[in-house]
């Protein structure tokens, strides 16, 4: 590095303006990093030893119960695989109709876009609220299943505004050489529209994906059937609700001794559950910033 | 006037945009959208799920009045107001300090770890989060061991909102960030070296270069938070609730979702709701407005 750095070139003032500004968010890193060690290392430590001496390096009092009892928890398995299918389904038709509708409204020839604009803007801002729409669910009989938690959210008007900002900013020549091809609006959309918005279109299926993986409240409403809840549920009853799957901690003697290892389960539940999106997410980080851009510009 | 007439081969030249493209989208918004807003209808009503919305009995705003004079009513709605402006007070700031700081920092290699670890709270669902709250601040837990005390945060009501609004900083301000970041990655680098070059202090530099580049972001986001300020979130509320803090937790959309799905008082609870909706709505314009006011007529 022969660069010579800009933090040189300051003057004295600045310089400790500058290392006050790095020295807090140095701070917000470390308040962001401690509590996940934190949660991580007492996951692995016996119940009791955490309540008495708090963390430790005796790895004598270092236990894997909580891992093995989560794990072969049937209720989380369930709930993990019907979050998974969910959140794939979910992000599938939400970000497919979403795609769809932005690429008329994107067109500068679209007859009608200014009311269908309205339609859509309208509806940010105003609705019918809970019970309204929990009335209609049940209208439709979609009490009980997968649909009423994926249909009702799945048309996002602002993804619509992030995505038809995106192909406002794809080259007019494509288009115009696909039309002198004779290629239809289906086939100029998914062989030509598509493949050069890849960045736009992988940072809506992130968002959709994680938000849908992450929500409790439309299935704690609309999914009553054990069978069908996902992982977020069964999580509510083992961390807010203090009320482990009874198989969990049943075998144990006393009920200071269950009260022990449900907390124990906690730490172990938290890493289990959260792990899949913390590993997964740096590989659409390169994403972000050419979504995120496309959002920002006024739709 | 032959505008008609073209309109018509427009059309059928074009039916595919109107069917195949706008159509889902257009299905989907009129049925769980505008649907649920006729179902409005039973906030003035008394609402009898056996004969059905068409034929409830009319009740004009009896519902309104009810809880408009009900002092439950007003705390939740006090409630809520407190909670989204310090929220947005103390958690608005951040993410744009957040932006500028990285955007200070020369090596690409140190900035992408930190942004890494910023990010990642928000990839940890709420439920996980109030677990994780409620572990690190039970009565044997690590804050008060640190302190060598026996608090149970979770029952005081004075300490809801402190705990909710800190939480909402650690898990989504990183993530907030990313638009400023972004945004300033924009800002012209030759700019920035001009000012250097002038001798520009930090500040002045904030103000001619970095300022200019996060102006309107800053004005739209802020807008929007605004605009949100009586939807603020179920979820989270709902999961940090206690027997013994509702006194502060209990808000708006709390208390609509115990109203009517728990004790089932459909009417009242879409009265609320509704109530809820059209001063959010009021305050959406009212923010919009002065800010067009003070950004030369730009709002959004």
């Amino acid at each position: 590095m022969k660069k010579k750095s800009t933090f040189a070139k300051y003057d004295m003032t600045d310089k400790s303006l500058l290392l006050t500004g790095y020295f807090l968010l140095g701070l917000f890193v470390l308040a962001i990093i401690v509590p996940m060690v934190y949660i991580v290392l007492a996951s692995f430590i016996d119940p009791i030893t955490l309540q008495n001496k708090g963390l430790t390096f005796d790895f004598s009092k270092w236990t894997l119960t909580a891992y093995e009892r989560v794990l072969s928890n049937k209720q989380i398995w369930v709930g993990f695989k019907n979050s998974v299918v969910y959140s794939l389904v979910f992000t599938f038709v939400s970000v497919f109709v979403t795609l769809l509708c932005a690429y008329p409204m994107s067109r500068p020839d679209f007859r009608g876009k200014g009311i269908f604009n309205t339609i859509f803007i309208i509806t940010m801002f105003f609705g019918g609220g809970l019970i309204p729409t929990y009335i209609l669910i049940s209208r439709l009989g979609m009490l009980d299943s997968m649909w009423a938690v994926i249909l009702p959210g799945s048309f996002s008007v602002w993804n619509m505004i992030i995505a038809r900002t995106y192909f406002q900013g794809v080259p007019s020549e494509l288009r115009e050489a696909a039309e002198v091809d004779g290629a239809s609006e289906v086939v100029y959309f998914f062989k030509i529209l598509l493949p050069v918005c890849v960045p736009v279109i992988a940072v809506l299926c992130l968002w959709q994906f994680v938000g849908m993986w992450n929500s409790y409240f439309d299935a704690m409403i609309y999914i009553n059937d054990v069978a069908k809840q996902p992982l977020q549920l069964v999580l509510r009853s083992i961390l807010i609700q203090n009320q482990p799957e009874a198989g969990m901690i049943a075998d144990m003697q006393s009920t200071a001794q269950r009260a022990q290892l449900a907390e124990l389960l906690k730490y172990a539940t938290i890493i289990v559950s959260s792990l899949p999106l913390i590993v997964m997410y740096p590989f659409f980080q390169k994403y972000f910033d050419a979504g995120i851009m496309a959002g920002s510009i006024k739709g | 006037m032959n505008k008609s007439k073209s309109l018509g081969r427009y059309l059928k030249q074009n039916w595919q945009l109107y069917v195949l493209f706008l159509g889902p989208a257009l299905v989907l918004t009129i049925i769980f959208k505008y649907l649920p807003m006729g179902g409005i209808m039973i906030a003035f009503q008394k609402y009898n799920p056996i004969k059905g919305i068409l034929a409830s009995r009319w009740v004009g705003l009896k519902h309104f009045e009810r809880f408009l004079s009900s002092p439950d009513f007003i705390r939740y709605l006090v409630n809520t107001l407190k909670l989204s402006l310090y929220g947005l007070l103390w958690g608005f700031p951040v993410p744009i300090l957040l932006a500028l700081l990285l955007n200070r920092i020369e090596s690409t290699g140190i900035k992408k770890k930190i942004q890494l670890v910023l990010y990642m709270p928000n990839f940890i669902s709420v439920i996980v989060l109030c677990g994780m709250v409620r572990i690190l601040l039970s009565v044997n837990g690590p804050i008060n061991g640190l302190f060598g005390t026996a608090i149970n945060f979770m029952t005081i009501p004075e300490a809801f909102r402190s705990i909710y609004i800190t939480s909402g900083i650690w898990q989504g301000a990183g993530w907030a960030s990313i638009m400023y970041t972004a945004a300033l990655s924009n800002a012209s680098k030759e700019l920035k070296e001009a000012a250097m070059i002038d001798g520009a202090n930090i500040f002045q530099q904030i103000k001619a270069v970095e300022w200019p580049a996060i102006k309107n972001m800053v004005v739209i986001q802020f807008i929007l938070s605004a605009g949100n300020i009586m939807s603020i979130g179920f979820e989270k509320a709902y999961a940090l609730q206690t027997d013994l803090n509702l006194e502060t937790s209990e808000i708006i959309a709390t208390y609509v979702y115990k109203k009517g799905l728990i004790e089932g008082d459909y009417s009242f609870s879409t009265a609320v709701g509704l109530f809820n909706t059209v001063i959010n709505l009021i305050l959406l314009i009212v923010v919009n407005k002065i800010v067009e006011k003070m950004n030369d007529g730009q709002g959004l």
